[in-house]
């Protein structure tokens, strides 16, 4: 669990709580939460790469077909992404409990 | 040595953080702190200064300003005072959790309400908890040089914590003294130029001012607290430096005619001289009396103050802030629980005086004094108690 990783004593924390090493949020796995996951239909999809714009969390990367891929370890189910998709391609599906 | 001259208390802080050689000054004019900044704004206008002074358009973004002033590697520096800081507040927090050495000086006024631009120190107690290091001058001579003992402190890399040095409006902040300023060239030997431990440097880029979540922040809390009581060996080694360097000694803790005292009362700030002359006028008298100042306030100098007070009976403790609701005044509060169940401690009785720039006169020392020895024999019926207040 991501959490984990941020479990440190006082004495450990660099100095005023900064983040010393630039981009280390890629570390923290923060896509434990979500209630619900996007699920894209390639058949729909136009590869136009609005949700790769919208997605606050920067979850998407092309794969060598151009489609647009979630990872779904840093998605956090906003849904963004489907409200932002022109052709509806992706659908929010509820997390298993 | 620097020349003793005649000039206004602020002007003179302004000359002396003119002598830090600050590189911003981020401020915003409030009564009584205004002479500060409105010279430095001349100092820098003139061109005496290379400094950006930059005019803000409030005080929370004169705060503000400097936490990024102070990101980005530059010694900085600014003053407010009662409003003024009620309005930074936000962001003072801040800027003392993610260490940054800022310098500020409060021209301590009361807070509305009722509007008040008089002297008290309701600001600063309503700040007590903001994490900064907090000293109390008693004059003009000691206003210059905690200023310039407060960049020394602030920017050591073992405290790295923003420094406030409170001096009292009007009665200290507008007096005009006679005070000795140093000249540059001890300043320049005593402060050398300011080398942040992080900053904002897009070669080596760090994130400043992040989340803490529920697993972190309670441990930023406790470094955070453990780097302001660290900071006391700092700030008493500083000032032992200060004193080789320019001759003036300071301490955490002043004593007055303590070696025999039975009773002895303790202050803060300019107040001081008054209670001097008071326990002048009550030796006279044949009565046991002495006076404890306390300088430094955060970090509280809890084994300096203890020693400071010997073997006393009775403490006479003065606030110039009420703490509406409390069980005590805030200076009050310290001490009762700084001495609660020591074996030995002496009585403790709380007066608070001097609010909204009511005047604190040698009389009201007396009617303490008298006071604290009825309550001595009779213990009051109220932890503290309110001085020259009209009971009608
Ligand atoms: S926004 Fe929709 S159509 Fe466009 S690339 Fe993403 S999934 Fe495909
Ligand atoms: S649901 Fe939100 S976080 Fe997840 S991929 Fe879509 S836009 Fe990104």
């Amino acid at each position: 669990m991501a959490v984990k990783d941020a479990i440190i004593g006082w004495k450990q924390l660099p100095h005023g709580c900064f983040v010393l090493e630039p981009g280390n949020s890629e570390k923290f796995k923060t896509g434990d939460w979500k209630s619900q996951r996007p699920v894209l239909d390639k058949e729909k999809c136009i590869k136009c790469a609005m949700c790769w714009i919208f997605c606050p969390e920067m979850a998407y990367t092309k794969n060598a077909e151009g489609f647009y891929i979630v990872n779904l370890d840093y998605c956090k189910g906003c849904g963004i992404c489907s409200n932002e998709c022109p052709k509806d391609a992706i659908s929010m599906v509820p997390e298993e409990a | 040595m620097g020349n003793r001259v005649g000039v206004e208390v602020s002007i003179a802080v302004a000359d002396a953080v003119k002598l830090c050689n600050v590189d911003v000054i981020a401020a915003y004019p409030i009564t009584p702190q205004t002479h500060i900044v409105e010279h430095l704004s001349e100092i820098v206008a003139d061109g005496h200064l290379d400094a950006e002074f930059i005019p803000v358009e409030s005080e929370h973004a004169a705060m503000s300003c400097c936490c990024g002033s102070s990101a980005a590697g530059a010694r900085t520096y600014t003053s407010t005072s009662s409003q003024g800081f009620a309005l930074m507040s936000e962001i003072v927090y801040i800027a003392s959790s993610m260490r940054f050495p800022i310098v500020m000086n409060v021209a301590n006024r009361a807070l509305s309400g009722p509007i008040s631009i008089w002297n008290d120190h309701s600001d600063i107690m309503a700040h007590r908890d903001i994490g900064w290091i907090q000293t109390f001058a008693e004059n003009g001579q000691e206003a210059v040089d905690l200023t310039i003992h407060a960049f020394k402190v602030a920017e050591n890399k073992k405290v790295s914590l923003p420094v406030i040095v409170n001096l009292d409006g009007f009665i200290c902040s507008h007096v005009i003294e006679p005070i000795i300023m140093p000249t540059q060239e001890e300043v320049d030997a005593y402060l050398p130029p300011f080398k942040p431990i992080y900053k904002l440097d897009p070669k080596k880029p760090v994130s400043m001012g992040t989340v803490g979540i529920p697993e972190v922040y309670t441990e930023a809390k406790v470094a955070h607290n453990e780097a302001l009581k660290a900071s006391k060996r700092v700030i008493l080694d500083e000032w032992k430096k200060f004193g080789e360097m320019f001759g003036r000694y300071y301490n955490a803790v002043e004593t007055y005619k303590t070696e025999d005292a039975e009773i002895i009362f303790v202050t803060m700030g300019s107040i001081s001289e008054t209670a001097m002359t008071a326990v002048d006028g009550m030796r006279e008298k044949g009565e046991k009396v002495g006076l404890v100042r306390i300088r430094l306030w955060r970090p509280f100098p809890n084994a300096e103050f203890k020693k400071a007070i010997g073997k006393a009976r009775i403490l006479a403790v003065l606030d110039r802030a009420l703490s509406p609701g409390a069980v005590n005044g805030p200076v009050g509060s310290e001490l009762k629980s700084l001495l609660y169940k020591v074996p030995g401690a002496p009585k403790i009785f709380n007066f608070i005086a001097g609010l909204g720039g009511r005047d604190m006169t040698l009389e009201r020392f007396n009617e303490i004094l008298e006071k604290t020895k009825l309550y001595d024999k009779k213990k009051p019926t109220e932890n503290y108690e309110v001085i020259g207040v009209r009971e009608l």
